[in-house]
């Protein structure tokens, strides 16, 4: 057959190309490891979202006959010093975790973009005032600044929230500083103002959209960083109390069974921890890498 | 070079100033009342107003501020309640504790991911490079709470093979002799062999746990910039006038990659200041972060407001001190 079409042509047939993606979205599902992160974001939003029906037990529901079980038929994940199924909660811990990043990122997201797109396109002092605070803010470690603020306002998931989403804030600004300087020169932020647009509309209305990939990749490197930084701060005290079903916390009150062997209690909030923040990690790479012609050149 | 420093150094006064700023806001302007935090929920109000005009919590923000300011300057950061005790002279007595701590931690990530980078790279898509990235993906993703509690738990409950996750060396052992105040050192200058032993033991699960994060970042940074390096013109021409490969890679490639390694392990250090208030917590490594989460358990504020204000300055100062050293591994960079 395939010599008939050789002498009829004259010339072999080439295979057919495959065919390049070229949305963002198929660019990221053809990254692998950016599908495998978006993979472990889809398993724990979907899992946050449907928790009360998936877990077996209710999660606060103490049973002091079965404290301290490990994992079994009944008890996937074992049980806790009160009793507790590990297994629900850490289905509801999925949705404390999750949320806590959401919030924190917004937080940093809605405050620092707007700093940084005001700080770049007024310039002067203004811009000079809140860069210098920014920058202030970066001269301090991250779960340091973070400790101190969940401790200034008192322990709490709200505290945890902004005190993650405070410390994220200048890394938004900073970046949304960046991409604006460049685009206010652009022709058309030129044209709009030149035609009397407002500011605030410049700003938001095309400034913002040509700034967003890379803001968005920071987003989701920052929804990993929250959950760590949120689960480490519940983990100190400074974060979710007990008995609330958060991982962090889950983990500080299974820390003193970990020496007397009693590894389920850790094991499944820790495995928890790192698979969610993975998923965030992986998928902001991801981003990176297909908003990066350089990168993509290159794989 | 001097000029330069002197420079930087002027530069650090504003970054100081808005640093000690954001710590008096944070002391004393959030929804928190520390006079309330320090006498309880249920404390009747005649005493935590007590407790306020003895802070100075009634007079002026202003007047608090120049008060605190003051103080700084004299070297006061403040009283510990919970230890009876001023803050300053609570972190000096644990000091030396988290500077060996954070200094085996820094010298392990330094010894194994440097070299597991530069391997990385010179056979990239080898099974070591595999592996190294794995690693480097999975470090930054494991909170070092668990990994220290995992460590504990393999090391010590089911090998054996540490010792108890308790402080820097075995309760029937007397420290060794004060010189420095890290253990492994003095015990090292006094030839106390058991000490030694002890010390040393008592020091590496604490230190590896700490150490995981800056070493799958540090790995990372050698294995993209030795990448970016080893296909430059000038390491093909070191191969190809017949150097030996350890030659190339080592005073050619490795020399020109180290900056940007160099400028993430100072940046680590803000990670490893949070990293040992966890990992001290853990392993009851009587150091500053130990002394920190006790703070923050009993609710007294200035030692963690004081922690806040000392790890922010030390922060500034290390970073400093890298672009420093950026000239003398590279003599092309000049300092105007």
């Amino acid at each position: 057959m395939s010599t008939a079409a050789q002498t009829a042509q004259g010339v072999p047939p080439k295979p057919a190309a495959p065919s390049k993606p070229t949305t963002l979205w198929s660019l990221l599902l053809h990254n692998r490891l950016a599908a495998v992160g978006l993979a472990f974001i889809l398993l724990w939003t979907v899992i946050a979202l449907i928790a009360p029906w998936i877990a077996p037990y209710d999660p606060y529901a103490t049973d002091m006959a079965n404290k301290l079980q490990p994992p079994s038929a009944g008890h996937w994940f074992g049980t806790d010093n009160f009793g507790r199924d590990i297994l629900s909660r850490v289905l509801y811990g999925a949705r404390i975790s999750i949320w806590t990043g959401l919030i924190a990122v917004a937080i940093s997201f809605f405050i620092g973009v707007p700093l940084g797109g005001i700080a770049a396109y007024y310039g002067g002092r203004t811009g000079t005032v809140i860069m210098r605070v920014m920058d202030v803010l970066l001269s301090f470690p991250s779960l340091v600044l973070s400790m101190a603020i969940a401790a200034s306002i008192g322990a709490g998931l709200s505290s945890a929230m902004i005190a993650v989403g405070v410390v994220g804030i200048p890394e938004f600004a900073r970046l949304m500083f960046g991409q604006t300087v460049s685009l206010r020169e652009k022709e058309y932020v030129e044209a709009s103002r030149a035609i009397g647009v407002k500011d605030s509309v410049i700003l938001y209305r095309h400034i913002l959209p040509n700034a967003l990939a890379p803001l968005l990749v920071q987003a989701t490197l920052g929804m990993g960083f929250a959950i760590l930084t949120a689960s480490s701060l519940s983990f100190l005290g400074l974060g979710v109390k007990p008995p609330i079903a958060e991982w962090g916390a889950m983990i500080s009150e299974g820390r003193e069974y970990i020496i007397s062997g009693q590894w389920w209690l850790v094991t499944f909030p820790g495995l928890s921890i790192a698979t969610s923040i993975l998923g965030f990690n992986l998928l902001g790479d991801g981003f990176r890498d297909v908003l990066d012609p350089r990168l993509r050149s290159g794989k | 070079m001097f000029a330069y420093t002197l420079k930087r150094l002027l530069q650090m006064i504003p970054a100081l100033l808005g640093i000690i700023v954001i710590t008096f806001i944070l002391s004393r302007v959030l929804p928190g009342d520390p006079a309330i935090m320090l006498a309880g929920e249920q404390a009747p109000p005649e005493t935590v107003d007590k407790i306020r005009q003895d802070m100075g919590l009634d007079k002026s923000l202003y007047l608090q501020f120049f008060t605190y300011f003051g103080q700084l300057f004299q070297g006061d950061i403040g009283y510990a309640y919970h230890t009876g005790h001023s803050v300053a002279s609570d972190l000096a007595s644990r000091f030396p504790a988290t500077l060996e701590l954070t200094l085996a931690s820094i010298l392990i990530a330094i010894v194994v991911a440097i070299p597991v980078g530069i391997i990385a790279a010179t056979r990239k898509e080898s099974v070591i490079d595999h592996i190294s990235r794995v690693f480097s993906l999975i470090g930054a993703c494991v909170p070092i709470f668990w990994l220290g509690l995992m460590f504990v738990y393999i090391f010590y409950s089911i090998l054996g093979w540490a010792p108890a996750p308790m402080g820097r060396i075995s309760g029937d052992l007397n420290p060794p002799t004060h010189i420095t105040g890290l253990y492994v050192l003095d015990s090292l200058l006094t030839g106390d062999t058991a000490a030694l032993k002890s010390s040393l033991a008592h020091l590496l699960l604490p230190a590896i746990c700490l150490s995981t994060g800056t070493m799958a970042i540090v790995a990372r940074m050698t294995r993209s910039s030795m990448l970016e390096v080893v296909d430059q013109d000038f390491v093909r021409t070191a191969r190809a006038k017949g150097l030996k490969e350890s030659a190339v890679i080592y005073r050619h490639a490795l020399v020109n990659a180290l900056i940007p390694t160099l400028t993430v392990l100072g940046l680590q250090f803000g990670y490893l200041m949070g990293g040992a208030v966890i990992t001290e917590t853990i392993f009851a490594w009587p150091g500053i972060g130990g002394y920190v989460t006790d703070s923050i358990l009993a609710a007294d504020y200035a030692p963690i407001q004081a922690f806040t204000l000392i790890s922010a300055i030390l922060y500034c100062g290390i970073n400093l001190a890298v672009d420093l050293i950026y000239g003398t591994i590279d003599p092309r960079i000049r300092y105007e």
